[in-house]
């Protein structure tokens, strides 16, 4: 690792300040993976600016239909919050799921997003509940926000404050762990909100994404049948050492069917 | 008996160091003036070196030197040796390519160090390696195992890349009974390389004396005095006198870290030419690339039975993976640690087995836990599987059908070992029992009710322990004899210091040898200190692998005990003036027998250093050593029963449930044991549904990381149902077998056997991971 100038902002502004300030820098969440990038020297920035003492960007709030999570949550406190768990059990299940409990007692939500690892499990949710991103500049949707691998509209410097979850009449989340990493190799949230069901995945493609084709088929009713038949195009899905592309499309079928059955239940 | 004698669940005392952050392992070590290397690494599977230009690196921040293998050549230091000579079919000595510590010509695989930085700080160290500028000729590389013969030739006068072809049993009398036999079974697999992963990375710290010209060497060694001859009579560092090496607490090795490998060479030579202390230690991605690796080997094997399910025969031919290079005793893995065991619990009259092994240019592989027995097991046991489903027989009974009886011991098998004892039907009905063999048709209907699968599977194994009786070894090839020293030293106090030549990374060897030594003894288990891993406190040793330290080390200090009680007998029949003959010794008490006259442990003790008028022929002082050569190996079997459910639709293997019952002969702490048990079992479960080292078709290794390489965690095993049964060894005073490998011999085998019983298919690839088990039922 080489070395940098590392700074602890307490405020917002402070924070964008000093990432403006020097072109090379990164800010720094629970480390979790900027940390490994760094030793590894994938990465080699001036400074770094850690989030950790910046005021108002941890913690959780609930209002009637909207829970608001912020960027330096960790992923324990949201499986382990009572307003999650009250409003979107389904996203207290899914953080509870992340990785081992050392990465969920320092891993972020905004980390999480900001990095944007093809078998993150938070964008499956994200994207199924068509969360709003805000930022320290603007707020976006969850369908304009995911890019490509490790891609997201994100503009340097920009800074992820919250995410805005709208709560849905129910939600479920099926994951298939990879047996070493833990990561989502394939996995599906559902979400019955507004007129229909959406569902999410993530692990299976560059980066997470609607499956509009099985959305259109259920049209708003849980039927997990309709995962095994509904058109899924794996051509562009991921393929490693342990999943091909065609095993994952297996995978997203199977875990759709569980996540719906478990909506219906 | 004392409730800290043998027999006995004594608490781990190492534990409450190990479990409070205060072990002293070899990375807490720092000396003062201490340096720090960093190994520069080859990035290619193959290549010749044409330049190395390390005038950047020289001239970085903190640079102490940078120095390459040529450095270390021109020092006279010599190539790392391969402990073991193995002989071809054709008679010919197996073939060796120098391994220079440091490669001068080639580089081999992926991660082979070249150069080494010497620096003020890690850091300083790091940023120079980078800075080393060489220019390297690729070469095509052989990495397929399957085409290595056919790939281009790796080492100068080593033709195909085989090191060697050897062969083991009647070929004559094989062939013959495959030609009456009324069933063949033949199976054709891999057995996957592993990458052993302890927990404690390999370390060194090295320091030199010049006044003095004395080299002490803190390394992660399972065998310390094993290292320093080496160090000593081959790489030519320094003579044997003036070396010490202290393998301080080691945080597990499996085998791995009992070779001698570049990194502690390089860094040991190093502190003599910067006249600086130097420290080494690994980062996991420098031991995913250059530890030894383990297993890896491709066989076709074939079993053939008679009309009645008696095993008539058994043919097997292996190619092994040896890696870019001769490891310290890579050749006799795949040899006399495999080929030896194809006998298994059965008694297969006629054997035949051939193995060639290859260079690749993959790490070096050799010894990992289990070391050829667990190929070997798995060869016997998957085969022995197959054949009972292709023959319509329930598989517990074809191997009662053939195991050897009680009553044919000692039982001299076709691949030249001689059983001393057991009795496999006792374990497998335990282990039946346990299970509850014939719940499990029930039971599988409730997992099939449930959509899934289930299967059971068994693994009956054996294999030889206690390594290893030096005549046969010797006369085998091995380069050393196998004995081990013990040293029992009673103070004037008559507290005991015992030393062994056995080596603890793990077993908690500071217990069980305090163990036996106090109830040999008779004094309490706190009074008795067990010191090890230092050649410079104790005279000799062999060190910890092939499960032989109680065996082989324990057995030692039993006889080194004896004569602490022979001397101890003379010195009380002295002070209670009568005959030594007349002197009885129980429970920490000298008597003179049918008197009412004796002597506490203690009291002789005292006496033995402070000698009240002590005839001519009685020498002062308490203090006793014995090296025990054991006569034949030890034979530790058991029988391991797994159980399985498969997901269909994902592929997921769960394994639910693993009964293990062993006969390891008598137990000094069955908590110990039991410890060791689970610790191979769960290495094995690794090994056939998880771990797998896999290098690209263009040599680089993928699987580098805990990212990508799984390790068996605690929620991928259930817990396990463990039991004994005891046959005690026939040859040592403790009639002890050992522990330490079994689970890991076992296991593969028995996971295998369940998957395919529940897949319904003749044989799946290691390890099961999900996609495959879920393509397999895909094609079923
Ligand atoms: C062993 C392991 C297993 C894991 N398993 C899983 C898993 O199963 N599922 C899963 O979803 N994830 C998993 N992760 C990822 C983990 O949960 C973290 O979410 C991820 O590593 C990001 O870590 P972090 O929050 O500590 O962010 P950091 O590592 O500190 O930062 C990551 C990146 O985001 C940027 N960043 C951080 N915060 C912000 C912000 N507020 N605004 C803008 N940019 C920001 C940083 O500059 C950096 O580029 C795993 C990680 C590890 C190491």
């Amino acid at each position: 690792m080489n070395g940098f100038d590392y700074h602890r902002p307490e405020t917002l502004e402070a924070a964008v300040a000093a990432r403006a300030g020097a072109p090379d820098s990164a800010y720094l969440a629970g480390g979790m993976t900027l940390i490994p990038t760094l030793k590894q020297g994938l990465a080699e920035p001036s400074d770094v600016i850690d989030l950790a003492a910046v005021a108002g960007l941890a913690g959780i709030g609930l209002e009637v239909d909207r829970l608001t999570i912020g960027a330096m949550t960790r992923h324990a406190d949201v499986a382990a919050s009572a307003e999650v768990q009250r409003a979107i059990p389904a996203l207290a299940y899914l953080a509870s799921e992340i990785g081992d409990a050392q990465v969920r007692n320092r891993g972020t939500l905004g980390g999480s997003l900001a990095n944007s690892d093809p078998a993150a499990d938070y964008p499956a949710a994200v994207i199924a509940l068509g969360a709003r991103i805000v930022t320290d500049r603007r707020t976006m949707a969850a369908d304009d926000y995911f890019k490509g691998l490790f891609e997201t509209a994100l503009e340097p410097g920009e800074l992820i404050r919250a995410v805005e979850f709208p709560v849905p009449r129910r939600a479920a989340y099926r994951k298939f762990r990879h047996p070493a990493s833990r990561y989502a190799v394939a996995g599906v949230f559902v979400a019955e909100i507004g007129e229909g069901i959406r569902v999410g995945v993530t692990g299976a493609g560059p980066c997470a994404f609607r499956w509009t084709a099985l959305e259109t088929a259920l049209a708003g009713k849980p039927a997990p049948a309709a995962a095994e038949t509904a058109p899924l195009d794996f051509r562009r899905f991921n393929a490693d050492l342990h999943a091909s592309a065609e095993y994952r499309a297996q995978l997203v079928r199977v875990m759709a069917r569980r996540a719906l059955a478990n909506l219906a239940a | 008996m004392s409730d800290q004698g043998i027999g006995q669940r004594v608490k781990r005392r190492e534990d409450v160091r190990f479990i409070t952050g205060k072990g002293r392992y070899t990375d807490d070590i720092n000396l003062p003036g201490q340096a720090y290397a960093v190994f520069v690494r080859s990035p290619h599977p193959r290549a010749r070196i044409k330049t190395i230009d390390a005038s950047a690196a020289r001239k970085a921040p903190g640079v102490v030197g940078v120095f390459t293998g040529k450095d270390l050549a021109a020092d006279g230091i010599g190539a790392l040796p391969c402990g073991w000579l193995v002989k071809s079919k054709d008679g010919s000595d197996m073939k060796v390519p120098p391994r220079p510590p440091l490669a001068i010509e080639t580089v081999n695989f992926v991660g082979e160090p070249y150069a080494v930085v010497i620096a003020e700080t890690l850091g300083q160290a790091r940023a120079a390696a980078a800075l080393v500028e060489t220019d390297f000729e690729e070469l095509e590389p052989v990495v397929s195992l399957a085409e290595a013969t056919a790939g281009p030739q790796i080492h100068e006068g080593i033709e195909a890349n085989r090191c060697y072809d050897w062969e083991l049993g009647d070929q004559a009398a094989v062939d013959a009974a495959f030609a009456k036999a009324a069933h063949v079974t033949k199976l054709e697999f891999a057995n996957n390389r592993l990458i052993p992963n302890a927990i404690e990375p390999r370390a060194a710290v090295a320091t030199y004396s010049a006044p003095t010209e004395e080299f002490t060497l803190y390394t992660t060694s399972q065998n310390p005095h094993l290292e320093r001859l080496i160090l000593a009579a081959f790489v030519n560092l320094a003579p044997e006198h003036k070396l010490r090496v202290i393998s301080p607490d080691v945080g597990g090795g499996f085998g791995s870290k009992i070779f001698v490998y570049p990194e502690e060479t390089a860094a040991a030579w190093a502190a003599r030419r910067t006249n600086r202390p130097v420290k080494w230690t690994a980062d996991r991605s420098e031991a995913f690339l250059s530890d030894a690796h383990g297993r890896d080997h491709l066989t076709t094997a074939e079993l053939a039975l008679d009309a009645a399910g008696t095993f008539l025969a058994m043919r097997v031919r292996t190619r092994a993976n040896l890696g870019a290079y001769l490891s310290t005793f890579a050749s006799s893995v795949p040899t006399y640690l495999y080929g030896t065991l194809l006998a298994g619990q059965y008694r297969t009259p006629a054997i035949h087995v051939e193995v060639e092994a290859v260079f690749t240019n993959t790490a070096p592989v050799d010894a990992y836990r289990g070391a050829g027995r667990p190929e070997a097991t798995y060869v016997v046991e998957r085969l022995v599987e197959t054949a009972a489903r292709e023959t319509g027989v329930d598989p517990a009974e074809l191997r009662r059908r053939n195991f050897i009886q009680p009553d044919q011991f000692p039982y001299e098998t076709p691949v030249a070992l001689v059983y001393d004892t057991g009795d496999y039907q006792a374990s497998l009905e335990k282990a039946l029992k346990q299970i509850d063999y014939a719940g499990f048709p029930a039971r599988r209907k409730v997992s099939e009710a449930a959509g899934k699968r289930r299967g059971l599977g068994f693994s009956c194994y054996i294999e030889a322990c206690g390594l290893a009786p030096s005549q046969l070894a010797i006369q085998l090839g091995a380069g050393v004899g196998l004995y081990e020293s013990g040293e029992v030293r009673v103070n004037p106090t008559g507290s005991v210091t015992v030393f062994t030549g056995s080596h603890s990374h793990g077993q908690g060897h500071e217990t069980t040898f305090a163990q036996i030594v106090s109830d040999k003894l008779g004094v309490p288990f706190e009074s008795v200190e067990v010191v090890h891993g230092d050649t410079g406190r104790l005279e000799f040793g062999l060190g910890t692998y092939g499960s032989r330290s109680v065996a082989v080390g324990g057995s030692a200090l039993i006889k080194a005990s004896d004569k602490i009680i022979a001397k101890g007998k003379r010195i009380a029949a002295h002070m209670l003036e009568s005959a030594p003959d007349d002197v009885d010794f129980d429970e920490g008490v000298f008597a003179v027998r049918k008197t009412n006259k004796s002597l506490t442990f203690g009291e002789v003790a005292f006496a033995a250093y402070v000698p009240a008028n002590f005839p001519e022929d009685l020498e002062p002082g308490l203090s006793e050593k014995s090296f025990y050569d054991p006569k034949n190996f030890t034979f530790p079997a058991g029988c391991h029963i797994a159980e399985v459910e498969v997901d269909p639709e994902t592929g997921v293997v769960v394994l639910v449930r693993f009964v293990a019952v062993d006969d390891f002969g008598e137990v000094i702490n069955p908590m110990i044991v039991e410890g060791q048990v689970h610790g191979g079992i769960a290495q094995g479960v690794g090994q056939a549904l998880l771990e797998h080292g896999i290098y690209d078709e263009s040599g680089q290794l993928v699987t580098g990381s805990f990212m990508d390489y799984c390790m068996p965690r605690a929620d991928d095993l259930p817990s396990f149902e463990v039991d004994t049964t005891v046959t005690p060894c026939t040859h040592n005073p403790l009639g002890v077998k050992g522990c330490g490998e079994a689970g890991a011999i076992g296991a593969p085998a028995a996971v295998m056997n369940a998957v395919t019983d529940a897949l319904r298919v003749k044989d799946l690839a290691m390890p099961a991971s999900p996609e495959r088990v879920w393509r397999a039922l895909q094609a079923a």
